[in-house]
């Protein structure tokens, strides 16, 4: 019983870590790509139609993060290291301000059509 | 010399040539020097001494879990940095490290920053964090490894030998997108009017915090959004030094009777304010050079005229 309980643990460990680290999942060839370059997004803003992938890829040597402004956040990628990637299916149509939480500065949109 | 106030900018009933009278008076067998536009201050005699006297150390932006090109050693610069502290012929009575911790906020990170920190001999050491150890669990573990017994997002103050020391936290609003700057916030404002309110003014204070208090580059962030209202709080008072780190560089500025101060980090330099194309490690500099770009800081107290001296060296 106590085995099965571990083993159940790691399984939600891991659907937990692939739902929200979804860095591995492959994207399409002609998905939209935000790349992080010397503390900028870009490109700063993108328009994608409703239920496109877009993802972001951090050039820099420095963590960022891709974050929706909002409380709670449409997206958030978590701390992207040096070449990680993070990627997001925009389901619905609107206008989606984001940010680095660890440079706030850093700010970009997705419109949605 | 007239003993009536002329220039009142700041509105504090204290000018600045009144304020520099006022201190010669208060800090006789005090040596004033003026370096860089800088009030630096050295005891005459200071072999000696006296009751209150005391140093303590400010370490910055460790950010133990980085490893990148030239700055593939941050631990190994970090501890160079505490060994320079206990070469000291006095330990410091304190030790203050003023955020970035780590880099990810990963438990080893923190692991690793624990054992370090506890390898200093020194009295005790004080934390406040900074955005990397904040913004991937809303200080979560920072709070829970370095910020036990803090208030809000870790911030405290305590007293030692007459001085008081304030640890704020101008990270903690950073990561609600809310400002592209640092942030103290309300709630903190509130309790730093209130933990100053019965202190008199010739109380010497010392702020330390992650994001410098005053406002250097907001194109990178490097400026907190409500420095202004906790400094007027710290107006009335005789000898304010706030010591930042955050832009792993030197910089200091001396406004009415507040010097402030950043200190460079133990891990990697940062390039002059918009001297590059974004912040972050410095690039192009060559392996041999890095120690003389990271270091630490100390400041020796002198009861005697209250006066703190702040005192940069390298790690090279």
């Amino acid at each position: 019983m106590k085995h099965l309980r571990i083993g159940m643990m790691l399984a939600i460990v891991g659907l937990t870590a692939m739902t929200s680290w979804s860095a591995d999942q492959p994207a399409a060839p002609d998905a939209p790509r935000i790349k992080i370059d010397n503390f900028k997004f870009s490109p700063k803003e993108l328009t994608v139609s409703v239920g496109t992938t877009v993802t972001w890829v951090n050039n820099d040597d420095v963590p960022h993060t891709a974050t929706g402004k909002g409380e709670p956040p449409a997206f958030d990628s978590k701390a992207l290291d040096t070449d990680q990637t993070y990627s997001f299916k925009f389901t619905k149509p609107g206008t989606y301000k984001y940010y680095c939480k660890v440079h706030t500065h850093m700010t970009g949109t997705v419109i949605v059509k | 010399m007239s003993d009536y106030i002329k220039e009142d900018r700041s509105a504090d009933g204290i000018d600045r040539r009144g304020f520099l009278k006022c201190m010669a008076w208060a800090g006789a067998g005090v040596l004033w020097t003026m370096k860089d536009g800088i009030l630096q201050s050295r005891a005459l005699g200071a072999q000696a001494p006296m009751m209150g006297d005391f140093s303590f150390v400010q370490l910055s932006d460790s950010h133990v879990g980085f490893n990148k090109g030239v700055y593939g050693n941050v631990v190994g610069t970090f501890q160079l940095a505490v060994a320079r502290i206990n070469a000291l012929p006095t330990p410091p009575a304190l030790v203050l490290h003023t955020g970035d911790l780590t880099h990810l906020s990963k438990p080893q990170e923190f692991d690793t920053v624990a054992q370090v920190m506890k390898s200093i001999r020194t009295g005790q050491s004080f934390f406040v964090p900074g955005e990397h150890d904040y913004f991937v669990d809303n200080g979560m573990q920072y709070k829970d490894r370095f910020g036990k017994g803090t208030l809000g997002a870790g911030w405290h103050s305590f007293d030692f030998k007459g001085v008081h020391f304030i640890g704020l936290v101008n990270v903690a609003n950073l990561s609600n997108g809310k400002t592209a700057l640092g942030a103290l916030g309300t709630e903190q404002l509130e309790w730093l009017q209130k933990d100053v309110a019965p202190l008199g003014s010739s109380t010497p204070i010392v702020v330390f915090a992650h994001v410098p208090l005053w406002t250097i580059y907001p194109e990178w962030g490097w400026g907190t959004d409500d420095s202004a209202q906790a400094l007027g709080y710290l107006k009335r008072f005789g000898s304010v030094t706030v010591l930042n780190g955050h832009i792993h560089q030197i910089l200091q500025k001396v406004e009415g009777n507040i010097t402030f101060h950043t200190a460079r980090s133990t891990a990697f330099p940062q390039p002059e304010p918009g001297k590059a194309e974004s912040p972050g490690p410095m690039k192009n500099v060559p392996a041999e050079k890095v120690k003389s770009m990271l270091g630490l800081t100390s400041v020796k107290y002198v009861e005697t005229g209250s006066m703190l001296a702040v005192v940069d060296s390298t790690l090279a």
